[in-house]
């Protein structure tokens, strides 16, 4: 398979066969939490892809010591540091360097440390046996795909607002169930690859 | 005799009243990930236990030596640790449930229960309480992820804890669900689980949650509002 190949196809798979909130169901926590309106949707979403995208790269290495040094073990300690550490570091550059980029998706970065996508990812990439360049692009896509799964389901959110449920769900047994729909009709990409 | 009582107290609120799963919405990746099996669901929530009995009382223990301004990561490496065991043992002593659950176990390091626990109950209480904190909460969590598994495991495979000495398998002629085993059947059956609990506990189900940052600096919903609630009491 050439390069091109390989990339169409891990996007295809990231964002819809094999979409981390909807088939896998990782990162539940924020695609139910910050679903509500599309702008904070948006925002989380491109946060997210850009932490991935870095955690990928950061860690990738860091696994190689690991390995180099037989301490594969040790990899989610080292894996979940490293994460909160970077967060916390692009927060503060930000700040600093890219005032309006930290207005946008300042609020969100805190929420991505305990994201368990943002964990997963890193550790798939390891067990998936990426190369450098792939498992970065994978961690995008994977964003990607995060980013299309809230912002569809705001679009849901908004008009389970104006209607009339039954006073037993109102609030999260309506929007768990109107999750598992979404998530129905993700099912109809499955085998596309 | 009051004494007691609030330890009995400590133990039982994870239970039903203060469900982190039902109630609180809180760790809900594992809760749709791996309950589509009973016998999975179960392994779930046993090592979600143990690393949170274990990270609770070690939280509890360093207390008073954890400076505030670096408490997070003390906590995150903690918890990763217990993590690392659990994930050791299981891997030596029931390989087959280690498979199945793969990444997941790893995730427990994430699993807002057990930081929320760390920065909310153990981080100010003794020793004990907190261990019986994590044991009630963490056997709340449990019984909802078997709860949730069997719900699923019936109609959507038509067995129950298979792969177990104590498996039951219908009939063929029982009609099996598949949605029930897809993610989507996750989301229904806890969103008519948390309508279920919002009957029993007399409470109306949670409008939102924001748990996505949970041990961060209190942008959890979930816990803020139990945080409130301990403080009334």
């Amino acid at each position: 398979m050439n390069l091109f190949q390989s990339l169409i196809t891990t996007m295809l798979a990231a964002v819809l066969t094999d979409n981390y909130v909807l088939s896998r169901s990782i990162g539940i926590c924020p695609f139910l939490g910050v679903s509500k309106k599309l702008s904070s949707s948006l925002g989380m979403g491109a946060a997210v892809i850009f932490v991935m995208g870095c955690a990928a790269a950061a860690t990738y290495p860091v696994y190689q010591l690991l390995a180099m040094l037989g301490l594969e073990y040790l990899q989610t300690v080292a894996f979940i540091l490293i994460i909160a550490l970077f967060v916390q570091l692009v927060e503060i550059v930000m700040k600093k360097l890219l005032p309006p980029l930290y207005k946008a998706l300042g609020v969100y970065l805190p929420l991505i440390t305990t994201n368990c996508a943002v964990l997963n990812v890193t550790l798939n990439n390891i067990d998936d046996g990426y190369s450098y360049g792939m498992a970065v692009w994978n961690a995008v896509c994977v964003g990607i795909g995060f980013t299309v799964a809230l912002v569809i389901f705001s679009g849901v959110r908004s008009k389970i607002e104006a209607a009339d449920i039954p006073e037993t769900f109102k609030g999260i047994p309506a929007t768990l169930v109107a999750a598992a729909l979404v998530s129905v009709s993700f099912t109809a990409f499955s085998g596309m690859i | 005799m009051a004494k007691n009582n609030s330890y009995l107290h400590e133990f039982t609120k994870g239970l039903l009243k203060e469900n982190p799963t039902l109630v609180g919405l809180l760790g809900m990746c594992p809760t749709l990930a791996v309950t589509s099996q009973a016998f999975n669901a179960l392994g779930m929530g046993l090592a979600t236990l143990f690393v949170l009995v274990g990270s609770n009382l070690m939280i509890s223990l360093l207390r008073k030596v954890i400076p505030a301004t670096v408490k997070l990561p003390c906590y995150i490496v903690i918890i990763a640790g217990f993590v690392t065991i659990v994930d050791f043992l299981l891997h030596g002593f029931v390989p087959e449930l280690h498979e199945n659950l793969g990444t997941f176990l790893s995730l427990i390091t994430v699993n807002c229960i057990i930081l929320g626990r760390a920065e909310m109950f153990a981080s100010k209480n003794k020793p004990l309480p907190s261990v019986l904190d994590g044991l009630g909460m963490g056997l709340g969590f449990t019984l909802s992820l078997l709860c949730i598994g069997t719900i699923r495991e019936i109609f959507g495979a038509g067995s129950w804890m298979a792969g177990t000495p104590i498996a039951i398998i219908f009939p063929e002629s029982f009609p099996k669900l598949s949605i029930f085993t897809s993610t989507a059947g996750g989301f229904l059956t806890l969103g008519l689980l948390v309508a279920l609990a919002g009957i029993l506990t007399k409470k109306k189900p949670p409008a939102e949650i924001a748990c996505g940052g949970c041990p961060m600096a209190g942008h959890c919903a979930g816990c803020t509002s139990a945080d409130r609630k301990e403080e009334q009491a």
